[in-house]
């Protein structure tokens, strides 16, 4: 009887291969250049000139350089705070609510709570109003979950709406600047409030708060009790249950850490860069959040080179709408194409890719 | 119904009817028919694990053949090659004289193959008769229920396998499912049937009736493969018996060539003290009784449906004594082992421990207390998969000195205490770092029994310790709790099997609907009374309870 081929099929590989993990990410990269060229090609560029440009305008000169450590500021702390949650499988894809509600805490410390204060006060403060306003916004669908068992992703989905539409009011309304011609924003902070900057460029404080955060985050996670914890209890609410762990209670902590990092971020947002509460005060880093948590595998010095990795591009593909005028749409696009071969060579790290029909498995992860 | 020398030469597989397979594969197996399953030269990798390696398995039409082996001895991966669940990386499978090339499951069910699995793929709700309807591919034309009906209750006399057909399958015990499982099967045309370990749910006596059935549809010509665990009952059913062991056929025997002792060996390489001597009659050596270590006082507790699974239980276990508890899966023993560990909430009574109340305390509590947890599944609830060995090991000690410092872990004394309990139960396995996942069932179990009796815990609570183990690691496993015993623990042992809790028990208390219904010494105790009184025999409990 003839074997007819009907099909592949993805088999799961027993254990992913410490190699495969290594090289699967660059080939991806690779693989999703080439695709992105072809994209390119069609839109009657030379792919090669295209990256060059990308890599110049992030990585060429100095401003560049700049601009994409200032990107990766907030990709990185909120990328750290969603990892958390994601660590207990807890799904907090409220980052950018959390982020805003950070910055307007903030924001209340620097222009009403401590707006006389030096710097070595009002700073802290700012710190700590962010970290209280990211922790509520986290904690309100955190104890949701815990006591009610309502799905997360859902409320920090909802509450994200929440917490711009609250930005805007306060920028309409009763935060607004009197001097500011109409448009909507806060006054400017005073000066005591700005972080301090790197140099001349815009690279601010908030970049070490969120490499800082990152190594405490990577030592809490793999060396403390806790960190143990929160690992058993995203791998098996049975176990946990199990072993007596207090889970009500972690849920609560985590979900407060999350949106505490990701409220960092909104603080370093308005201090380090706008220097006020303004409308559009993020493009949609705490969603970004998500891609580099999960690009990272949820390891938080991992997190650190992806969030700057993910700023190479965004910052590349600001500069190529001004340097080539090429469709705007070039750059989000290559982000995507980027995104979609590294997620997918992560399948592959753990599966295989086996013939129906065949006697012997096809392909396996690139690495092996 | 097409005959079914008619097979081999045909083309196509024969089309599955609407009509009642009543008719036996042949009357007279001939002695040049070709055997029913030739499974030639089969070897199958999973990644780097070899489950099959040129294994050539031969069944012949109107035999009990038997497959057995310790777990991981690739019984089951060769089973699902039959079934068209895998697909072999090379070597031939020939059903009848056909080579045969199955894609997917049902290619094997068009080729007569029907299997017969532990969990029943039966929808409760339905009766009898509709869960055998839902089969039945070819609906052309308008089936009668009244027919499918009479048809069972035939295949059913023939057969022994008496069912009501138009009881709702929710309504019957789990020896009727399975009998429903295999009428379905017969009357969906199946001529080879395999049993994949059918005896691990049954009580003795539906057991017995089981293998009665398997012995007549040897007769009537059907091929029957029958995968055990239980040397027994392989003994006392099979025409043939093929041993893996490795993923390679390690012997073929009949009964008459060999005895559970060379059979035990033929399986694991090696002598095993389990099956040198009958259990029945093992001698317990004695052992001088304790204090009372866990007392359970008139304990109720709901089960997952909010309905009461334990009415009332009492008991007491002494130090250096084994409680064995019997019964059908489902008669509280899970609830039991719950409400004591403090994963289950008790809506009544109370559990003390060492005299001290425990009612209602976290599970945490309950284990600082002194009692040890052997779960019923024990990579669900007792091992995270996904973590490696040391993590696993310090899910009960991970907040106490020397593994915790202060808020921290300490790496070192992790990596000690994961390799002691390496060391300790023998866990193979490449290194501590390794997944959990990775690990033979029997290995997993080591594992968290070591780490359970680590802290020389004065209760343990044993739940099928050794289902779904291999032979070697099952011998382990029985030592240790016997050593426990020797000790001065007092261990509650929850199983289905009789065997083990006639070797390891000192009494046998038997559970049916959440009460006690009987409590007997394990020495001398009669396996007919223990089945009787684990189906609830009111003259049983009233004339020894």
């Amino acid at each position: 009887m003839a074997s007819p081929t009907t099909g592949w099929k993805l088999e799961r590989l027993p254990a992913p291969s410490q190699r495969a993990s290594i090289i699967v990410p660059f080939v991806s990269i690779i693989l999703a250049l080439v695709a992105g060229g072809v994209l390119i090609l069609a839109a009657g560029q030379n792919p090669i000139a295209v990256y060059r440009a990308m890599i110049d305008g992030a990585l060429g000169s100095k401003s560049g350089i700049a601009e994409t450590f200032v990107k990766t500021t907030p990709l990185l702390l909120t990328g750290l705070g969603v990892a958390v949650a994601f660590r207990m499988k807890l799904w907090n894809i409220g980052g950018e609510g959390q982020l805003y509600l950070g910055a307007i805490f903030a924001t209340w410390a620097a222009l009403y709570g401590f707006n006389s204060a030096s710097g070595w006060v009002i700073v802290p403060a700012m710190v700590v109003a962010a970290l209280v306003g990211g922790a509520l916004w986290g904690l309100i669908p955190g104890a949701l979950r815990a006591y009610l068992g309502v799905n997360e992703t859902i409320t920090t989905l909802m509450l994200n709406y929440i917490a711009i539409q609250l930005a805007e009011w306060l920028v309409h309304g009763p935060w607004k600047d009197p001097a500011s011609f109409g448009f909507p924003g806060t006054p400017q902070f005073p000066d005591a409030a700005w972080l301090p900057n790197y140099g001349t460029t815009r690279v601010h404080l908030g970049l070490i708060f969120g490499i800082v955060a990152a190594i405490i985050l990577w030592v809490m996670l793999r060396r403390t009790r806790w960190g143990y914890e929160i690992s058993v209890m995203g791998e098996s609410d049975r176990v946990a249950h199990y072993a007596g762990m207090p889970t009500k209670r972690t849920i609560l902590l985590v979900m407060a850490l999350s949106g505490a990092l990701c409220g960092l971020a909104g603080m370093s947002e308005v201090a380090g860069i706008g220097h006020q509460l303004q409308r559009n005060l993020s493009p949609g880093y705490g969603y970004t959040a998500i891609i580099v948590a999960w690009v990272a595998r949820l390891n938080p010095i991992g997190i650190i080179g992806v969030a700057f990795g993910l700023a190479v591009v965004l910052v590349g593909g600001d500069q190529l709408q001004m340097a080539m005028s090429l469709p705007a749409a070039i750059a989000p696009m290559l982000q995507g194409i980027i995104l979609f071969f590294l997620l997918g060579g992560e399948l592959l790290t753990r599966y295989r890719l086996v013939r129906i029909g065949s006697d012997v498995p096809v392909t396996e992860g690139a690495g092996d | 119904m097409m005959p079914i020398q008619g097979m081999a030469d045909a083309a196509a597989p024969p089309a599955m009817e609407a009509t009642p397979a009543v008719t036996p594969p042949s009357d007279t197996p001939t002695p040049d028919r070709p055997p029913a399953i030739a499974l030639l030269d089969i070897s199958k990798r999973f990644g780097p694990t070899v489950a099959n390696d040129h294994v050539t398995f031969v069944a012949k039409w109107g035999e009990v053949h038997a497959l057995v082996g310790e777990n991981g001895a690739g019984k089951s991966t060769l089973m699902s090659i039959l079934a068209g669940l895998y697909r072999p990386d090379s070597g031939t499978v020939v059903i009848d004289g056909t080579e045969q090339r199955f894609r997917a499951p049902r290619d094997a069910i068009s080729v007569g193959i029907g299997m017969v699995y532990q969990h029943f793929m039966l929808v409760e709700p339905f009766t009898v008769a509709e869960n055998v309807l839902l089969g039945v591919r070819n609906s052309s034309h308008l089936i009668n229920t009244k027919d499918i009906e009479r048809d069972l209750t035939a295949l059913g006399e023939r057969y022994q396998l008496q069912v009501d057909p138009t009881a709702p399958v929710w309504q019957l015990s789990v020896g009727e499912q399975q009998r429903v499982e295999i009428l379905r099967l017969l009357y969906l045309g199946a001529r080879i049937l395999v049993f994949d370990e059918p005896t691990a749910v049954l009580t003795p006596q539906e057991s017995d009736s089981l293998l009665a059935t398997m012995r007549s549809l040897a007769a009537e010509g059907f091929c029957v493969v029958f995968i055990s665990h239980k040397l027994d009952e392989v003994l006392t059913v099979s025409d043939r018996i093929t041993v893996m062991r490795r993923g390679r056929v390690s012997g073929e025997t009949t009964p008459a060539e060999t005895d559970r002792r060379s059979l035990a060996r033929m399986m694991v390489g090696r002598d095993l003290a389990e099956y040198v001597e009958h259990p029945d009659v093992e001698p317990h050596p004695p052992v001088a009784l304790g204090p009372v270590r866990l007392q359970l006082t008139d304990l109720r507790a709901n089960g997952e449906n909010g309905l009461p699974a334990l009415n009332g239980v009492s008991l007491e276990v002494h130090g250096g004594e084994v409680l064995g508890i019997a019964g059908v899966a489902g008669n509280g023993q899970r609830e039991l082992a719950e409400v004591i560990t403090g994963l289950r909430p008790a809506s009544g009574g109370r559990v003390a421990i060492e005299g001290k109340d425990l009612t209602n305390a976290n599970a945490r509590t309950v284990a600082r207390g002194g009692v040890a947890h052997i779960p019923e599944d024990r990579l669900a609830t007792g091992l995270v998969g996904a973590m490696d060995l040391s993590e696993n090991a310090i899910l009960r000690d991970y907040e106490e000195s020397p593994i915790a410092r202060g808020s921290f872990l300490n790496a070192g004394a992790i990596a000690a205490f994961t390799d002691l309990l390496i060391r300790k139960q023998d866990v193979k396995t490449p290194g501590r770092w390794a997944r959990v996942r990775t690990l033979s069932g029997g290995n997993q179990q080591k594992l968290l029994l070591a780490r359970e009796l680590a802290g020389d815990p004065k209760v343990i609570i044993a739940v099928h310790p050794t289902r779904g183990v291999d032979v070697g690691a099952s011998e382990a496993i029985h030592q240790s709790l016997r050593d426990q015993r020797a000790r001065g623990a007092a261990t509650l042992l929850i199983s289905e099997d009789l065997d083990e809790l006639l070797a390891l028990s000192d009494r046998i208390a038997v559970l049916y609907e959440g009460r006690v219904t009987g409590i007997v010494p394990a020495a001398g105790a009669d396996r007919e009374h223990l089945g009787l009184l684990m189906a609830g025999d009111e003259a049983q409990v009233g004339a020894h309870g």
